[in-house]
């Protein structure tokens, strides 16, 4: 009896330090979610919304060419995206956290993170300056007789690639660092008394275990390279419409908010794919 | 007090939103014929507002790196003579209203009939394009020098740079161009009717639109033709003040597209986005 009472004294405990996060969760995300569900299933028609279920939203998504083609962009940036800045923050983490001396290498992170500090859209802005025709890079190239004539840089796929990756390439540094840094020196010291050099160490020792890192921050570059609207808006020129600038053209000029709703449903899909597929990787599972 | 498109303020007035203001109380005469825009800004014999302020969705250039007379024909902006120089104003109404008038048709008239051929032009348009640009953008690549056109820009884009940039103009070519219109309105519900209504006056005076016109935030036409008056001959010059009979002859007001044709035309310019 006394153990049952303690069980139930114990259980609503545990409901009582639960609650708070379960209501936010599902104030804040369950119930949107599942208005935003319905909201995609409805119709804009004259003007007017129609609140009759039916997926015609999800079929005009893969009849009309323009709209399927914004995700197919949007998976395409982002997949570049995210291989170049692993590809880039990777060097740099380990730089700082194998190469910088220990009392420099938080300054050397808070330089790596600078960027972070601008506006976004002030720093999206400042590439197209740096990118354009008369920008910095095209004046440099001329000056040294690289090239004649000035390179397209700005407006175009190139430039959002360019600003999204000196954005990301600050995130992956700072997961891929923490990473590294928590290796013991232990591990190369066993992998050089089996023979190994420093290239077989790195190939077989250190870039296995983090793995993780990489992973945790590419999904993150992902997440919210695929779901961002300014930089491709800003630098791409509009020559071609990512996702999330379609849903926005949904909601700014059409007020077509249940088309809005159901590309976001697409759009979260992707997401949820590139999870499954990265907790695949990792092997994250619930014990 | 409200401003609001010229276009919009019927649906204004449909809201019970707009007090009366007495017509007497303005100087509806002093403004240009061609803005006063009595269908949109009077009902029932009432007035509701006041065109304040108006200008042109058209052809912006640097008259140093193309030929001034090049942007006369409407047509240049699907020409490739200056592929790769040229910055599209990313609005569909006037863009595709542009179109239209390239290929002879009126604005008030545009229908679904005519939606292909404004899609063949605004697909070759796209080819010989640099970008696709919001107001921020596409003045800035103008300004830069990377783009050397901006079609659907206008003295709303160039005129406030006229003092540093005097390489960049505007101008109305022979097949005409698209109007906007902006109008000036006392809300029904304001608590100071009257004040309300002397600030509306002072803005339509002559020296309330010289002002409004070359405001920092952007410069455009006063609606008053009285406010030449006060504007200084380089801000007549920016504005092409001397021109405005002949401009004012020969632009169109914004499309007014059913839903169904609003749809299409976002469609179209959706797609062309695309391309």
């Amino acid at each position: 009896m006394f153990a049952q009472t303690l069980e139930q004294t114990e259980r609503r405990k545990a409901w009582g330090f639960v609650a708070p996060a379960l209501v936010w969760t599902l104030a804040f995300f369950v119930v949107p979610f599942l208005f935003m569900v319905a909201m995609s299933l409805w119709s804009r028609q004259s003007g007017q919304i129609v609140r009759a279920w039916n997926l015609d939203n999800y079929f005009a998504f893969f009849e009309k060419a323009a709209l399927f083609k914004g995700l197919i962009n949007s998976l395409e940036i982002t997949l570049i995206v995210t291989v170049l800045s692993v590809l880039l923050a990777y060097p740099l983490a380990w730089i700082i956290a194998e190469r910088v001396p220990k009392r420099f290498q938080r300054l050397a992170l808070i330089l790596a993170i600078l960027p972070f500090w601008t506006s976004y859209v002030v720093r999206s802005y400042s590439w197209l300056l740096v990118l354009s025709k008369n920008g910095v890079v095209n004046q440099t190239l001329m000056t040294i007789g690289l090239v004649s004539e000035p390179l397209e840089l700005a407006s175009n796929r190139t430039a959002t690639v360019i600003g999204f990756v000196h954005f990301f390439v600050m995130l992956l540094t700072l997961t891929i660092y923490a990473n590294l840094v928590q290796l013991s020196p232990n591990y190369r010291r066993a992998a050089a008394d089996l023979g190994a050099n420093a290239f077989q160490t790195f190939r077989h020792v250190i870039l296995p275990l983090t793995l993780p890192g990489i992973m945790t921050g590419a999904f993150l570059t992902f997440v919210l390279c695929i779901g961002d609207y300014v930089t491709p808006q800003i630098l791409g020129g509009n020559n071609e419409l990512v996702l999330p600038q379609i849903i926005m053209l949904q909601l700014g000029r059409r007020a077509d908010f249940p088309m809005a709703a159901a590309l976001s449903i697409i759009l979260m899909l992707a997401v949820t794919l590139a999870y499954v597929l990265c907790a695949r990787w990792l092997k994250i599972e619930r014990a | 007090m409200l401003v609001i498109d010229g276009v919009d303020v019927q649906r204004a007035v449909g809201m019970d939103l707009l007090a009366e203001i007495p017509a007497d109380a303005l100087p509806t005469a002093d403004l240009f014929p061609e803005v006063r825009m009595e269908a949109n800004n009077t009902k029932d014999g009432k007035t509701y507002a006041v065109t304040e302020k108006f200008g042109y969705n058209t052809i912006s250039y640097d008259k140093t790196k193309v030929d001034p007379k090049d942007m006369q024909d409407l047509s240049i902006i699907w020409s490739d003579k200056y592929k790769g120089r040229i910055a599209l104003y990313d609005y569909y109404l006037p863009m595709i209203g542009l179109v239209g008038l390239g290929l002879g048709k009126k604005t008030a008239e545009l229908s679904d009939a005519d939606m292909p051929a404004i899609a063949e032009k605004l697909s070759e348009m796209k080819k010989v394009s640099k970008q696709v640009s919001d107001v921020v953008s596409s003045q800035t690549a103008l300004a830069t020098g990377e783009v050397d056109i901006l079609v659907g820009g206008g003295e709303w884009i160039t005129a406030a740079l006229s003092g540093e940039k005097p390489n960049l103009d505007w101008t109305v070519p022979d097949q005409g161009a698209v109007r906007w219109a902006q109008s000036i309105g006392v809300m029904k519900t304001s608590k100071k009717q009257e004040l309300a209504l002397k600030f509306v006056q002072y803005i339509v005076s002559p020296e309330g639109q010289a002002r409004l016109a070359t405001s920092s935030c952007y410069w455009a036409m006063p609606a008053n033709a009285k406010a030449g008056e006060h504007l200084s001959d380089a801000q007549k010059a920016a504005l092409r003040w001397n021109d405005q009979a002949a401009y004012l002859k020969k632009t169109q007001l914004y499309p007014i597209p059913s839903a169904e044709l609003d749809q299409k035309m976002q469609d179209a310019w959706t797609d062309m986005m695309q391309q």
